[in-house]
């Protein structure tokens, strides 16, 4: 009987086997995981060959030509510069995708490393992180957003901060709860009793194992951060002309909501069918990596 | 029990709306320069720069600033906003109805039919219906709100010109705000009550229910719903702090007077004093909000009252 037939395993059982199959190739093997994860990462191609597959060059205006519903050449039409709306699209990929990325990464890495300190060391430290991130919890996101738009200014760098900041309460429970439950493991005395260093447990074994669940939240997060951008931009708070981006390319597109919605309608699209395939491809992950009961813990 | 509960959770606000509030003072004095320069308007006199630097005790220390600022939103005095030359008081108490009727239709459109979306998905048996309802959740919880707005625009307004494009007279202008906002919210409303009616379904005493010979609308009524209602209405109360959230886009895309178009438009225009009084005011609603969905949570189970989360 092999250890994933044991029902009866223990947590730190499951999570060592979570951890040994933190293998991202599983959540390809339905047919949802395989086309979200295939447009995800068609998307990613797209952006990191912007200059290459790009028709026009997005900054490129051409006025006599401006507001042309989709026709060839310009495949998505053309905004009221008459720049193309697709090269715009593509070039936009870029922008959202780095900055919720870039923002989610360094909202993971901070949220880890306080949650992990704040569950392995306990009292009056856990206390003060945990009403802090107790009171951004109940906080919308695009609030928490605002509120520290409003400190740094509009701008690309201060959406990335926003953001991070967002989502930071979200992975700071996470981790805490994690490492709360890994604690009072067997395995977990055991090395304590060998006369491990802190250091050494906490990064050697409580970390290794608290780490899946939090990945695929920031995976999933990705989507939220790339919501979050657009809806800044669209705001006119994220990214400033002409950088494009899909959010700042709607926001100065609701002018011209009558005359040219293909401005509106394609970034829109891309948007959303963005977020819907990390959310799919994030329950794939979920599912490949049997870790949905210890998401529920925090 | 329950008025000590309700008192204890009053008491936790306090340090809460401390720390809110030292966050939104401290807006102003973490821009860059002066904030004397982001709260004066353009052409006035060294004079009224004087009278500025006393009124807002920038001559002090930030501590005692801190309290200068606080007492003085305490009495309801929010200062002055810059660009609409109008007490913030003023602006806030004009946009707050708005917003209150938006949050309000919305949170009674959301959780109405996301309940009972949700109890279909959980009841069928039927497969296409179960996708259909699968199919929206995951729409409703990942299209953007402002694209979505700017969607049925163009459908029901351009195209069909049932409802108006943007303002906020008569309720026409109200269907599509409130349907935007919902449309999310339904989605979350729907799916929480989809897990918790079938992990509800799932409990021993349901089987035995069955086996009693009671028909499935007798249990879901009587036995089910009850059970599932808990984790329902604690995503409700939840809710109202995303509504708020949500309100916050809509009225900006339909050009509705609000606190959240208020919120926006300060931004783009730098007009700090609307900034700190309208994000104060969201701010304490979704305390508000957080605070009336613990109590009715304790009121509906007596563990959450002794204290036992």
């Amino acid at each position: 009987m092999t250890m994933s037939d044991n029902p009866r395993r223990s947590l730190a059982a499951r999570s060592f086997h979570a951890f040994g199959r933190m293998n991202v190739s599983r959540a390809f093997r339905s047919v949802v995981g395989k086309i979200a994860g295939g447009f995800i990462i068609l998307l990613v191609l797209i952006a990191v060959f912007a200059p290459w597959i790009a028709p026009f060059d997005f900054a490129a205006q051409n006025l006599a030509n401006n507001n042309a519903p989709p026709a060839w050449p310009h495949l998505l039409g053309t905004d009221e510069f008459g720049r193309d709306v697709l090269s715009r699209v593509i070039y936009g990929a870029r922008t959202s995708l780095s900055v919720s990325a870039t923002a989610i990464a360094l909202s993971v890495s901070v949220g880890m490393t306080l949650g992990a300190a704040a569950g392995y060391f306990g009292g009056m430290f856990e206390r003060a992180v945990m009403t802090v991130v107790d009171l951004t919890w109940s906080f919308p996101d695009i609030l928490i957003a605002l509120i520290f738009v409003a400190i740094l200014g509009p701008g690309l760098t201060s959406t990335m901060f926003a953001i991070a900041i967002a989502y930071l309460a979200q992975f700071t429970r996470l981790t805490r709860a994690q490492i709360v439950r890994l604690k009072r493991e067997t395995f977990i005395e055991a090395t304590i009793n060998l006369g491990a260093k802190p250091s050494h447990i906490l990064l050697r074994h409580l970390m290794p194992n608290a780490i899946a669940p939090v990945i695929v939240v920031g995976m999933l997060a990705i989507g939220d951060g790339i919501v979050l951008e657009a809806t800044l931009g669209f705001f006119g708070l994220g990214a400033q002309p002409p950088t494009p981006s899909w959010g700042a390319m709607m926001s100065s597109g609701t002018a011209q909501l009558f005359l040219s919605p293909w401005v509106i309608i394609f970034p829109g699209i891309v948007v959303a069918v963005t977020v819907i395939a990390v959310n799919l491809f994030g329950d794939e992950l979920i599912r490949a990596l049997d870790i949905r009961d210890r998401l529920r813990e925090a | 029990m329950l008025l000590r509960y309700t008192f204890h959770r009053l008491l936790m606000l306090i340090p809460v709306s401390i720390s809110i509030s030292i966050v939104i003072f401290m807006i102003v004095h973490l821009l860059p320069g002066d904030p004397i320069d982001n709260l004066i308007r353009i052409g006035s006199s060294p004079e009224d720069r004087a009278r500025l630097v006393t009124k807002y005790g920038l001559d002090r220390s930030l501590i005692s600033q801190y309290f200068l600022w606080i007492t003085s939103m305490l009495r309801g005095d929010f200062g002055d906003a810059i660009v609409l030359r109008r007490p913030v008081a003023d602006l806030i108490a004009q946009n707050l109805p708005y917003s209150l009727t938006l949050g309000g239709l919305a949170f009674l459109f959301s959780s109405i039919f996301g309940m009972i979306l949700g109890t279909i998905s959980a009841m069928t048996r039927n497969r296409l219906v179960e996708g259909f309802v699968r199919g929206f959740i995951l729409l409703g919880s990942t299209v953007p709100g402002f694209w979505l707005a700017l969607l049925l625009i163009l459908f029901f307004s351009v195209q069909l010109g049932w409802f108006p494009v943007s303002g906020a007279r008569g309720w026409e202008s109200l269907v599509l705000p409130v349907a935007t906002i919902g449309f999310g919210g339904i989605a979350l409303v729907a799916r929480v009550t989809r897990v918790a009616l079938l992990d509800a379904q799932r409990e021993d005493f349901v089987t035995l229910l069955h086996a009693k010979g009671l028909s499935r609308g007798t249990i879901l009524c009587r036995h089910l719903f009850p059970h599932a209602l808990l984790p329902v209405v604690t995503i409700l109360a939840l809710r109202i702090g995303w509504i708020l959230g949500g309100a916050v886009t809509v009225e900006f895309v339909f050009g509705r007077p609000g606190l959240g178009s208020l919120l926006i438009r300060a931004l783009g225009q730098r007009d700090y004093p609307v900034v700190q009084g309208s994000l104060l005011m969201l701010a304490l609603a979704v305390m508000l909000g957080t605070l009336i969905g613990d109590v009715a949570q304790a009121a509906m189970d007596p563990r959450i009252r002794e204290g036992k989360s």
